[in-house]
């Protein structure tokens, strides 16, 4: 096959468009992800591959195509990451204390997507519950970035959405679904040159995605390009009777906000993310991304965000609080792998010990901490009342300004079991995109250029709450202006 | 005291493993400490992005009648329920 005839280039709206016009079926599109995904072991982005499924779902997409009757997503295949629980397919966290759980449901966000016909080519690699941000917890083994630098040493795809990074960035899918409790979609979609749209708290449901903090847990795509979010987006989102936090609001046509016009935005840059240690190239790529935004006829401006410094300590009491409640149903009686024990106590504690992984158990550890009688005002209360400061601090940003900008990670993808060793070396992966979930925001981030060995760099828009439209534009003003359009070297690929 | 912690969130921990996991902690809670420089007086504490008040509806059964369906992943069953070892002598 030559390179212009190979279907998995496309972009989702190109492969949407080529199915309307007949140029391809939705089954020979789906057979040439379900190739290059075969191909893919190397990369260990797919944990549970459903070639079949996707197979027959593309037979009955093609009959809708030919019947006329295509709904939005028509024959799309897509990844999906092993956090939704999926009707009749394994569903694991990628934690063992999962075992085989296989649901007898289907999560809201992923019913949504197969309702508006798109099709999954399986279950994508993530950090155990969530819980990382190098897809190293996973209990599958690590996730690894199609991207390499010249000296081929492996690297991390970021995390916990590790394997919708790896897998979109590698084409092994026309896009993927994530989720980002502290920087999960974000931060990953930095680090493999792929757009990562985290939407405000509530836009998606949270119902049938395995819980982590409950409070910051939310659903997105991660895609090729901005439109190709836009498009994912208008479909995962909704209200849903059955997460109480699910917004009550409708879902516009994300699409139709692309523009392309950004007059008169207002940009906010807050001082407060010009960190230490920030390579120059960050700080560089940052300053370019303000002047494209200018030139674009948004007006840049200086903001102040205060409390940033504290978000990262405030995140590590809140979530692992959330974290030891959520996760208190792992316990070996309902479902998942049991391990034997003296009494039933003994039960729970063998099952727990052997089926949660290090960073877990630690989280875990943690949050009992936090929550347990005589520390619960120290470190709980105190952590919400911090919260509230840090979401006020962005309450008064937006009286001055419309989005925000920022550098999504501060720094390139790094080597297999770098920060590995060091928890709290790990947790600061996410200093710029975890306010955003405390906050309860939008944010996106978008690949904007290489740093200086070739690795992909990544620029952070954030939104009002609800304001997916106005930043999905200023997204797209970016990645055009960025134009990027560097690829990873295929070394993994075994066909 | 991560005995004690861990044994409040039913988890076995090797007894090797104590001091490893005791020193991650502490580096842990230390670089949360950050957070006591901050001035909360008055503050009212944030529980959730959505402050919209929950919504009522009428009391009555809406889901259930597939016990298959919940006991389809138990690792033990017995007789359409889930099986644990003896609790009461």
């Amino acid at each position: 096959m030559t390179q212009d005839s190979d279907l998995t280039r496309l972009t989702l709206a190109q492969a949407r468009d080529g199915l309307r016009a007949k140029s391809f079926s939705a089954q020979e599109l789906t057979r040439s992800f379900i190739d290059r995904v075969a191909a893919s072991d190397k990369l260990n982005a797919y944990i549970l591959a459903t070639p079949e499924l996707a197979l027959e779902a593309a037979t009955r997409s093609d009959k809708r195509l030919a019947d006329g009757d295509a709904r939005p997503l028509e024959g799309l295949p897509i990844g999906v990451k092993d956090l939704f629980c999926t009707s009749g397919v394994r569903t694991t966290a990628c934690s063992d204390i999962l075992g085989d759980f296989t649901p007898t449901y289907e999560s809201k966000v992923t019913e949504n997507l197969w309702q508006d016909g798109a099709l999954m080519l399986g279950k994508l690699n993530n950090d155990e519950f969530a819980m990382g941000s190098s897809n190293e917890t996973s209990a599958f083994g690590p996730c690894i970035n199609p991207w390499q630098t010249d000296d081929k040493t492996p690297l991390v795809p970021g995390g916990s959405s590790g394997g919708s990074s790896a897998a979109v960035a590698a084409r092994l899918g026309l896009a993927a679904t994530a989720t980002d409790t502290g920087g999960s979609i974000r931060q990953p979609a930095a680090l493999t040159g792929t757009v990562g749209l985290k939407p405000t708290y509530g836009r998606c449901s949270r119902w049938g995605i395995v819980a982590f903090a409950s409070s910051l847990d939310q659903a997105g795509p991660i895609a090729r390009t901005v439109r190709d979010s836009a498009i994912m987006l208008t479909s995962m989102a909704g209200h849903d009777a059955r997460d109480t936090t699910s917004a009550d609001i409708s879902v516009p046509d994300f699409e139709a906000a692309l523009t392309g016009d950004i007059r008169g935005l207002r940009v906010g840059v807050p001082q407060e993310y010009r960190v230490d240690a920030m390579p120059s190239e960050i700080e560089t790529l940052w300053q370019q991304g303000m002047d494209w935004m200018r030139d674009a006829g948004a007006e840049i401006v200086d903001v102040s965000l205060p409390h940033t410094k504290y978000a990262l300590p405030a995140y590590y009491i809140i979530a692992p609080a959330e974290a030891s409640s959520n996760l208190a149903r792992y316990d070996g009686v309902r479902y998942g792998a049991r391990k034997p024990g003296a009494d039933i106590d003994d039960m729970y504690a063998q099952t727990r010990g052997a089926g949660f992984g290090e960073e877990v158990q630690r989280r875990l550890l943690i949050g009992t901490y936090a929550l347990s009688a005589g520390y619960y005002d120290a470190y709980y209360l105190k952590a919400l009342q911090v919260r509230r400061l840090i979401a006020q601090d962005f309450e008064k940003a937006y009286e001055k300004c419309d989005v925000l900008l920022t550098p999504t990670t501060p720094s390139a993808a790094f080597a297999l079991d770098k920060a590995q060793a060091d928890p709290l070396e790990m947790y600061l992966n996410d200093v710029f995109t975890v306010t955003v979930n405390l906050a309860g925001l939008p944010g996106i981030s978008v690949p904007a250029g290489l740093d200086a060995n070739g690795l992909p760099l990544g620029l952070q828009l954030i939104g009002k709450a609800f304001g997916e439209e106005e930043l999905l534009r200023a997204a797209e003003v970016l990645e055009t202006a960025a134009g990027f359009s560097s690829e990873p070297t295929e070394w993994w690929n075994a066909s | 005291m991560v005995r004690r912690i861990a044994g409040l969130a039913r988890i076995q921990v090797a007894e090797e493993k104590l001091p490893g996991l005791a020193r991650e902690l502490s580096a842990i809670l230390g670089f949360v400490e950050q957070l006591s420089e901050v001035d909360t007086q008055g503050v009212h504490p944030y529980t959730s992005p959505v402050e919209t008040q929950i919504k009522a509806r009428a009391d009555e059964v809406t889901d259930g009648g597939y016990p298959d369906d919940i006991l389809a992943n138990a690792p033990e069953k017995d007789d359409g329920y889930f099986a644990v070892p003896k609790v009461v002598e």
